[in-house]
């Protein structure tokens, strides 16, 4: 934002206080997270910047959170290696496997709703549409506690199929928002153009429509996969001792045993963050451009 | 070309001969089920697994059956009890058979039930329960003997309020109220009153994260609507990057910032602003609570009001300027009325997600930081009063849907977009 060079020197004040006050608020964003990273590498048990790490000693750096975290025990502390059972790795794998199969689950669910719902002789669409977004809205705490009276009842209470069914539906909406509206440019004479070339519905889908919002599923399924991921109120409430995912056993490094190998853990969640941002910019790009429409 | 008048007198007929108006009424219906039959499975799978919960909780809040169930006779006695004269031999005798025949589980429940009602049921319920096998008439004097306090009238007195199968008392009890034992809503007594201040905390923090991520969103958003595409996409991974990273790893990150020998504190120290001993208290307070909830939401406020002012084209304000406007003039009377919007989209959604907050007040907000979310989350979890919670949900879920209501009517929920 070069000024023009007739700008008074009020307004170039102004200016300049504005761009700073801009930075401030981006740096309240990002600063948290980028304090992490460095001191994830510390060498102390405690969660403060050292003297010694300021002055950028090396010895005062080192990976010790790192293999903690990823259960290299002999590498620990030498009283801790017989505590060799490893909580975070377990955690990650039950969290990914979550993820996956609810993203799946809520991907197929939510654009057959978005398919639906974008017909233009759907009935009461407004509505439905309202009701398959309300899991958005709804505080996750009154999700967690309907299902947890609900599940106990139909005995799925500490069970995979419960968690998976409660992830589901958590992330459906994203999949149905998107979905939707990548389905708002899409021109049904193309459907049409197909069938009249001898498609079957199930064949122009899959070669025509499918290709098209293709970005929106994809970007949606990213949506439910990090929400199921990041999952923690409704763990708390219907996840037994054999559902502990990579949330809950942050939950419990941050309640009772806090050590910096949560943040270990936090630096790789946000360098996954980041690739996954990556990831959305380029399908966005990408459905850009298939679809004909340039940024503007 | 001869036949041509005779067609045009009767109805229009496709190539196969069906009228055409039957023929695309025929198609629109097949279309229409098609749509329906397309939203059928997530729409029923919603409904099983979300809304059907959720209706079911929140009947437990107006609930009173179990009490009904344990002790039929006892009530039906009851109905016939002027509330003055001493508690008579049928009395006793009705709530002897009930309590006999009732399942000791279903004992345990009710008489739980009944402690809300009038602190001191539980613990008279288990001891006179415990020896009712060996109970012999008159049930008077055999109850007694288990325990006097069955000669206070308060106990008799209390049933009352638990006597129908329908109950307001925990709405009553989720703003401070209670009922006397006519049924009468009164104020709950002094050091038993926590939740008005819990609602008004809750609002009161949502207002003030609402706004301070306006305030800061604002100038932020048109900064990144202002800026050439290049530049503004990098500060855009800025916002976006605490939006994708995980809620728990950003409380750890403020945790290291805000602590007592956090950064924060170790700079102002260092430089020179703060002296060691004073430094500030920034966690486990009101105010970790108003700073991370701020910081996590702010995403939520920067970009719906910077897709609304990626709309505006800049030769408004330069028009603006041009009819004689002075720049800051131009920028209040022109362009800020266009991001209305944008603010109303952006206010309505941090607030909604702020009111029902539970993990960040959980685990940065201390004692006065806890908001009526984590109190649901007590009452689900710790005291067990599960009537309570499903009031405090629902009212909370009330309000909610009141301003998702407002949300749609202004802005439509068909326009949220996301990233």
């Amino acid at each position: 934002m070069a000024l023009p060079i007739y700008t008074t020197p009020g307004q170039r004040l102004w200016h300049y206080t504005y761009l700073t006050f801009c930075g401030f608020v981006l740096f309240f964003l990002v600063a948290p997270l980028v304090a992490v990273i460095p001191l994830s590498f510390t060498s102390t048990p405690f969660l403060n910047f050292t003297p010694e790490m300021l002055a950028l000693d090396p010895d005062a750096f080192s990976i010790r959170w790192y293999k903690a975290l990823f259960g290299i025990c002999s590498a620990v502390d030498d009283s801790a290696s017989t505590m060799c059972h490893n909580k975070w790795m377990t955690g990650a794998g039950r969290s990914l496997y979550y993820a996956v199969i609810s993203t799946v689950l809520a991907t197929f669910l939510g654009t057959l709703a978005a398919l639906g719902l974008s017909n233009e002789h759907m009935p009461a669409k407004r509505a439905i549409m309202a009701l398959m977004i309300s899991p958005l809205i709804v505080p996750l705490i009154i999700t967690a506690a309907g299902m947890a009276f609900f599940f106990a009842r139909v005995n799925l209470s500490n069970t995979d199929a419960g968690i998976i069914l409660a992830y589901t539906i958590l992330g459906m909406p994203f999949v149905v928002i998107t979905v939707t509206s990548t389905l708002v440019g899409f021109d049904r004479s193309l459907m049409r153009a197909g069938a009249n070339l001898g498609g079957t519905p199930a064949y122009n889908f899959f070669k025509i429509q499918m290709p098209l919002i293709a970005p929106g599923m994809i970007s949606g399924a990213l949506f439910a996969f990090i929400t199921a991921f990041d999952e923690i109120v409704i763990i708390l409430f219907i996840g037994g001792p054999d559902q502990h995912t990579l949330p809950r056993q942050m939950w419990s490094g941050i309640r009772q045993e806090i050590s910096p190998t949560i943040l270990s853990a936090a630096t790789i969640l946000v360098l996954f963050s980041v690739l996954l941002l990556t990831t959305l910019e380029l399908l966005r790009r990408r459905s850009e451009r298939i679809r004909g429409i340039t940024p503007h | 070309m001869s036949t041509a008048p005779a067609t045009i007198d009767g109805p229009l007929l496709t190539a196969d001969g069906v009228p055409l108006k039957e023929s695309l009424q025929k198609s629109l219906r097949r279309s229409r089920l098609r749509a329906v039959l397309l939203v059928a499975p997530p729409l029923l799978f919603l409904i099983f697994v979300f809304v059907i919960p959720i209706g079911n909780m929140l009947t437990r809040s107006v609930d009173d059956n179990l009490i009904n169930d344990v002790l039929p006779q006892t009530f039906e006695v009851f109905e016939s009890w002027d509330k003055k004269s001493e508690p008579s031999e049928a009395m006793f005798e009705a709530f002897y058979n009930d309590l006999k025949a009732a399942e000791r589980t279903d004992i345990g429940k009710a008489s739980v039930r009944m402690n809300y009602a009038l602190p001191g049921w539980r613990s008279l319920i288990k001891i006179t329960a415990r020896k009712i096998k060996r109970m012999n008439p008159p049930y008077k004097e055999a109850f007694v003997a288990a325990d006097d306090r069955w000669l206070e009238m308060d106990y008799w007195k209390s049933l009352g309020i638990m006597k129908d199968r329908f109950t307001l008392g925990y709405y009553w009890n989720a703003i401070d109220r209670t009922y006397d034992f006519d049924k009468n809503v009164i104020m709950q007594d002094e050091e038993r009153r926590v939740y008005n201040l819990l609602w008004w905390r809750t609002i009161k923090v949502s207002i003030i994260v609402t706004l301070a991520c306006l305030l800061l969103a604002y100038p932020v958003a048109y900064l990144l609507a202002t800026l050439p595409m290049r530049i503004a996409n990098l500060l855009m991974i800025c916002v976006l990057m605490p939006f994708w990273t995980s809620l728990l790893v950003r409380i750890v990150a403020w945790m290291i910032m805000l602590q007592q020998n956090g950064v924060v504190n170790d700079t102002l120290v260092a430089a020179g602003i703060l002296s060691d001993e004073n430094r500030l208290a920034m966690m486990y307070n009101f105010n970790g609570t108003i700073i991370v909830m701020t910081q996590i939401l702010l995403p939520f406020m920067i970009l719906p009001i910077y897709s609304v002012m990626k709309t505006i084209p800049p030769s408004y304000m330069k028009a603006a300027q041009n009819l004689g406007a002075t720049p800051t003039l131009a920028f209040i009377r022109v362009y800020m009325p266009q991001t209305i919007p944008g603010i109303g989209a952006g206010c309505i959604l941090v607030f909604i997600v702020a009111i029902g907050y539970y993990i960040t007040p959980e685990l940065v907000g201390g004692k006065d930081g806890r908001l009526i979310g984590n109190m649901v989350a007590y009452h689900m979890q710790r005291s067990l009063n599960w009537g309570l919670a499903a009031a405090m949900g629902t009212i909370l879920l009330i309000l909610i849907l009141l301003m998702y209501w407002v949300y749609d009517k202004i802005i439509g929920i068909d326009n949220m977009k996301m990233g």
